[in-house]
């Protein structure tokens, strides 16, 4: 498949490891943002081929894993009406609520079904006119597009019986978040690729400047990943501390506008509560007033529910980077895949899936 | 958030103890973790016996001398009809495949629908047609079968369970415990066909491709490997759950590691496609028309030539072999050879956004 | 966050009133939304996530970014086996 295969070339990929393990003076602590690229890098190894010349820690960016406990347990009351079908992506359906996930609705006898696309969600509330379908529309700003377009695309149909349960969140005001705090370790950033492509670089030639750190835009390949941490070495090395777009064959500079746009008509700012991280302001999206009549919290009248996470979980420090899976007790014996005890265990894009799925052969549990 | 009993032991093959009120969930039935524990919780503490507690894909009973082997099956696949097959010839493939992984010839089978209220007459008599034509096509006789039918709502269309009987082949005998540090592990044929053509077709996640389900009848190809070579430790046939699940299967029962190449493992393109679209991995996906075998050192060039020379083989790969190290864990070696685990799902693989 | 695809617009078609591509992945095809890469066309590559293309792959950045990094990789290699001290930085 062209355009992914040759970012996946072994001879590249090791020739790019040993470009980093040549620059690299001290183990450089970076981070990658996205869950994806959190995946990719486990997936192939990529910390095996760079040793000890980069420490590589995992952020936030995995939207399944810090969706609020209470967004879960909202999506779950509305799966439990008679009248609504809940309509979700797949990876949301085993996230745990504070008593139960998706899933075990669907076995009690909730309509809860999976779709690839919003337009799919779309397709079925015209479909099906007599059922309330609520989307479960979650996701970082890569996603908000789309999902801006489903509520047009609603609109335009004239459809009633269609609504969105919002968790959009925001990449930057988590970045920003993370280099405020003292316990910061992390000394250069992989920017994830497929935000940029529709939000454009701007916002991370600030955070650059702001806490004089460099970032790389990265794509989600293992080549593109090396590529990004070999460039991120290169500025550490050199004192530099700059905006370097690696993944120039999706993202421009002032990214996709005409997604923007979309974004810009059908959704604003909100504050949002980060699962496991806790409230960021302003790190959110949520529906502007005028399409209130497609916010399912609005047409179904969702009232605020307080839940607690399990004390043991460290997810706090994980998302943060502040410790790595392994460093938690809990790893891989009270907390695994089938009874996660907090957000990066859940999918299989949070770093402790990942590390559990992938490289827990490497780890004395 | 379900509780831990306090001293359940530790590690990934720990069955977890189901806590009360917990219900069945579509997991249970994915071929994975949650399949293994409904095995080990409900069912074998009830039904175990030295035959059943083997659990391998059919059992094998004596009479007189001789060696029956003895399967069982139900097929809920939804659509009906699908590119490459319906449930119909799902059925009779799936059954005689079990029997075959135990070196047996099918010979009988018998044949249990449960139709839903308001099925169309039609849409039975092609599904009917078909097993038919299966069963004549391998040779295989059905012998005797059922009839239910239920309230609208409870059966998706139609249900089939089977039970088949063959014979098994003399002088060999083929386990998931046989398994041994050297063995090469053999691959019939490209992964994740079958899961692709049905998922191609589910409501929500429709693409279109010329994928086709491989649902094919494996006695023949079984009979050519076991012509060349003796030295087959185990053949197990990976539908649900995938490469993946039958693997930590057999490494699990033999006590084994296993390390796969993944440079190896066969692929079709549309698959590949399919699973980046959505974000899974084909070891995860289901076959109906590939098998594993587990074969001697000595014997993988021989056993790999057998499988080629049959239709259904061509695609034939050695993609690892078995090891002493890390036992019960199955790892890759990635195309850029670093390592990394093969696990076993806990449910279903559900497509990601991420 | 973010599993994008790149695939190949095959045809473009009106849809609903939306610019929708069938577009080839590696063998499969799925229709996707292409209001925001309205300079598109049959042909060009897009990146697709959740049934919507996000950018249209830019093909020359792509080549001139690509053989860059072939040549790193086939640099390394030279140094990885040549003797120590051949090359300097």
């Amino acid at each position: 498949m062209k355009y992914m295969d040759e970012y996946r070339d072994a001879k590249i990929a090791r020739g790019l490891a040993a470009e980093i393990r040549r620059r690299s003076t001290r183990p450089w602590v970076l981070m990658e943002i996205c869950g994806g690229q959190t995946h990719t890098l486990v997936r192939y190894g990529i910390d095996e081929l760079l040793g000890n010349s980069v420490e590589l820690v995992h952020g936030p960016g995995c939207p399944v894993c810090v969706t609020p406990l209470e967004m879960i347990d909202r999506a779950n009351a509305l799966a439990r009406r008679l009248e609504v079908t809940l309509v979700s992506y797949g990876d949301m359906l085993r996230v745990p609520g504070s008593e139960t996930d998706l899933f075990h609705i669907k076995a009690e006898g909730g309509d809860v079904r999976i779709v690839y696309s919003p337009t799919d969600a779309v397709e079925l509330a015209r479909k099906e006119p007599e059922r309330q379908v609520v989307f479960f529309a979650i996701g970082f700003e890569t996603t908000a597009p789309a999902h801006a377009m489903a509520v047009l695309q609603a609109e335009r149909l004239g459809l009633t019986n269609f609504s969105l349960l919002v968790s959009h969140v925001l990449v930057p005001p988590a970045i920003r978040m993370l280099l405020q705090s003292p316990r910061n370790r992390v000394q250069g950033f992989i920017a994830p690729g497929h935000v940029c492509t529709v939000v454009g670089v701007g916002e991370y030639e600030e955070l650059a400047r702001e806490f004089r750190v460099p970032i790389v835009v990265g794509g989600f390949e293992p080549v593109d990943l090396l590529e990004a941490i070999r460039l991120l070495v290169c500025q550490l090395e050199e004192g530099r501390a700059e905006v370097e777009n690696s993944y120039a064959r999706s993202v421009q500079y002032a990214g996709n506008r005409a997604a923007q746009a979309a974004v810009e008509r059908v959704f604003e700012v909100a504050d949002r509560k980060w699962r496991g991280v806790g409230e960021i302001g302003a790190s959110g999206l949520r529906l502007k007033g005028h399409y209130a009549v497609f916010d399912a919290e609005r047409v179904f009248g969702l009232s605020d529910v307080r839940a607690e996470e399990p004390s043991e979980c460290i997810s706090a420090e994980v998302l943060l980077g502040h410790k790595k899976p392994m460093d938690c007790g809990a790893f891989g014996t009270r907390c695994t895949p089938e009874k996660p005890l907090g957000a990066p265990m859940v999918s299989t894009e949070g770093a402790c899936a990942a590390y559990y799925q992938y490289k827990r052969h490497l780890v004395t549990l | 958030m379900k509780q831990e009993s306090p001293n359940a032991p530790v590690g990934f093959s720990c069955p977890l103890p189901l806590p009360a009120g917990r219900r069945v969930l579509l997991g249970h039935g994915s071929g994975g973790k949650l399949s293994a524990e409904l095995l080990q919780e409900v069912f074998l503490p009830a039904l175990g016996n030295p035959v059943l507690d083997r659990m391998e894909d059919q059992a094998v009973v004596s009479l007189n001398g001789m060696r029956l082997a003895m399967t069982t099956d139900s097929f809920v696949v939804k659509p009906v009809f699908f590119k490459g097959g319906d449930i119909g010839s799902l059925a009779v493939h799936g059954t005689i495949n079990d029997l075959a992984m135990g070196a047996a010839r099918p010979l009988w089978m018998s044949v249990a629908f449960i139709l839903e209220e308001g099925l169309q007459l039609d849409v039975l008599r092609r599904v009917v047609a078909s097993m038919q034509a299966a069963a004549d096509k391998a040779g295989v006789q059905i012998v005797t079968g059922d009839t239910k039918v239920v309230e609208k709502g409870s059966a998706d269309g139609l249900y089939i369970n089977t039970t088949g009987i063959g014979l098994v082949r003399e002088g060999i005998s083929l386990s998931a415990s046989q398994a041994r540090p050297g063995d090469a592990i053999i691959v019939s044929g490209m992964v994740g066909d079958h899961g692709i053509a049905i998922l191609a077709e589910r409501e929500g996640l429709k693409f279109e491709t010329d994928v086709r389900s491989d649902s094919a009848a494996l006695h023949e190809l079984v009979g050519t490997l076991l012509e060349a070579t003796q030295q087959v430790r185990c053949l197990r046939d990976p539908t649900r759950g995938g490469l993946s699940s039958t693997l930590n299967e057999i490494a699990g029962s033999s006590r084994v590691g296993m390390e796969l190449e993944e440079t190896s493992i066969p692929v079709r393109e549309e698959v590949r496609g399919a699973c980046e679209m959505l974000g899974l991995d084909p070891l995860y996906v289901a076959n109906e028309g590939k098998l594993v075998a587990i074969v001697a050192a000595e014997a993988a060039e021989r056993a790999l030539g057998a499988l080629r020379s049959h239709e259904l083989g061509r695609a034939a790969q050695i993609i690892g072999h078995v090891t002493e190290a890390h036992p019960r864990m199955v790892v890759m070696r990635t195309v850029f050879g670093t390592t990394r685990i093969v696990d076993m799902l806990a449910g279903d693989q559900l497509p990601r956004i991420c | 966050m973010c599993l994008a695809i790149p695939g190949k617009i095959g045809e473009i078609l009106q849809k609903d009133g939306v610019r929708t591509g069938r577009v080839l992945f590696g063998g499969i095809v799925r229709e996707a939304c292409l209001d925001f890469v309205p300079e598109a066309k049959v042909g060009d590559y897009v990146m697709v996530h959740v049934g919507f293309a996000i950018s249209a792959v830019d093909r020359e950045e792509a080549e001139r970014t690509y053989a860059l990094l072939e040549s790193m990789g086939v640099l390394s290699e030279e140094l990885a086996s040549g003797a120590e001290g051949t090359r300097s930085s």
